[in-house]
């Protein structure tokens, strides 16, 4: 509805706002990045045609296409030299929802639209692609809605997460209030917070650390991972707590078992937010 | 029964060919002038598809013998009531597989070709017929080698054509000159699908799987 693919029986959407119903659906979409679950390459096309797609129809001279096309391909982690001058059948799944994404972001658009874009692949390729598609949001930060299944994927790539259910919006907040402050039934079951495991699987360990300057001896642990996952390392080291780092490698605090039985408790919530 | 006749007269049935090859595309082209915008509005709503498929049905039921001769009365002999009738049998194959060649193109695909932005025209050219174009191309040639057979029986009402040579050599008891037309006709049919083949795998998305 975003992109006026469908049009809204009643009320308003704006972008920046600009009333969406002003623009000309096509117009409009230029400026939209759009990912969909089934790539929807264009078959007869090779990846470069593929990528250069928005520019195109936004009359770039072609040597700025050109430049783009290799600048994506190399972004989203295909070397141009080898992908170019291919075809989407030559491609796996994920490679080919890696073009997606890149022929989404060719014309540098503001917002992008991704409808389940990683629900058709394998759990290995998804998680990578999330992390990829986070350091591309680092970098580009364009406003990217997600829509999604999978609350765990919700909550490792959202700033904001809406749930819907049955059309209505149920809750909408950052992720750590939806898993640890649910506002109805649907939700609670929805994140799970009744069953310990998958509660620390949604919590991030960035939001329990103990900041502290002191090296521990034990393992290390990045900030954006699951409380599970720490829990797991904890368990496998025999270690008493871990180091914690951030996405560029810095130190950043320790986690020990205390910590994260504190925040497997119902009704839990940290005094002090800090950001993930 | 020789090939004397063929040898003897390779000019004359020549002449005819070229008179068949003729009458078909003409015949041809006439039909996808009213084919391609039917087939367009049968795969755009397909609540037309039972009227319109329904009613070339029928006229496909028709036995082209009996159509022949009741034509007669109305355009008289000769080449406009064949391209007439051929043109009405070639409708049906022509209307439902353009239709089925439009559908058949990944709805996510053009979902994507929307969603990036192209104008409506935009994704039926750039996206839509390319994709719809080997199973176009495969219809046509259905409705080809259709066309070339049935133009074999018009001959009957003098329009000329190969099939000249299959009812003058019943009529004068000369197998040698209906074997030359049964193996003219069938060379200018398999030429024709052939080739038209030969179109369909160039203009396949299968030859994408190639490796680079």
């Amino acid at each position: 509805m975003t992109n006026r693919l469908i049009e809204p029986s009643n009320g308003l959407i704006a972008i920046d706002g600009l009333d969406i119903s002003t623009l000309s659906g096509a117009v409009l979409r230029r400026g939209i990045g759009y990912v969909i679950q089934q790539t929807g390459l264009f078959p007869h096309m090779h990846i470069e045609e593929n990528v250069a797609v928005v520019p195109k129809l936004l009359k770039w001279d072609r040597n700025r296409i050109d430049h783009r096309v290799d600048e994506l391909l190399e972004l989203v982690g295909l070397p141009p030299t080898t992908y170019r001058r291919r075809y989407p059948v030559q491609l796996s799944g994920g490679e080919q929802q890696r073009v997606g994404l890149a022929r989404a972001l060719a014309a540098e658009p503001k917002v992008l639209l991704m409808d389940e874009p990683f629900g058709a692949l394998d759990a290995i390729t998804r998680t990578r692609l999330q992390t990829e598609l986070r350091q591309i949001h680092h970098r580009l930060e364009p406003t990217i809605l997600f829509v999604t299944h999978d609350i765990e994927e919700a909550v490792r790539l959202a700033d904001v997460i809406v749930v819907m259910q049955a059309g209505e919006i149920v809750q909408s907040g950052p992720p750590l209030d939806i898993v640890l402050r649910p506002a109805n039934e649907f939700v609670r079951d929805l994140v799970g917070s009744d069953e310990v495991m998958r509660r620390l699987s949604l919590i991030p360990v960035g939001t329990v650390l103990t900041r502290a300057e002191d090296h521990g001896s034990g393992s290390t642990i990045s900030s954006t991972s699951s409380l599970r996952d720490a829990l797991g390392l904890l368990l496998e080291t025999g270690q008493r707590d871990l180091n914690v780092i951030d996405e560029q490698g810095q130190r950043i605090g320790r986690l020990d078992l205390d910590s994260i039985k504190r925040a497997s408790i119902d009704g839990w919530y940290p005094e002090t937010k800090t950001q993930p | 029964m020789n090939l004397n006749y063929l040898f003897e007269n390779w000019r004359r049935v020549l002449d005819l060919a070229w008179d068949h090859v003729t009458l078909t595309v003409i015949a041809l082209a006439l039909a996808l002038l009213l084919a391609i915008p039917l087939g367009v509005v049968v795969a755009h709503w397909p609540r037309t598809s039972l009227p319109i498929i329904g009613v070339l049905g029928i006229v496909y039921t028709i036995p082209s013998l009996a159509l022949l001769a009741f034509l007669i009365p109305v355009f008289g002999l000769g080449r406009q009531p064949a391209i007439f009738v051929l043109a009405s049998y070639a409708q049906l194959s022509l209307v439902r597989n353009i239709s089925a060649a439009l559908r058949g193109v990944d709805p996510s695909v053009l979902e994507s070709a929307r969603g990036s932005g192209m104008s409506d025209s935009q994704v039926f050219r750039n996206v839509r017929l390319p994709l719809a174009m080997p199973v176009l191309i495969a219809g046509l040639r259905v409705a080809a080698v259709t066309t070339i057979s049935l133009a074999t029986l018009t001959a009957w009402i003098a329009a000329g054509g190969l099939g000249t040579l299959l009812f003058d050599g019943i009529s004068r008891d000369n197998p040698s000159m209906i074997l030359a037309g049964a193996i003219a006709i069938a060379v200018l049919a398999a030429v024709t699908d052939l080739s038209l083949r030969f179109s369909e795998r160039l203009t396949s998305v299968s030859r994408s799987q190639r490796r680079v």
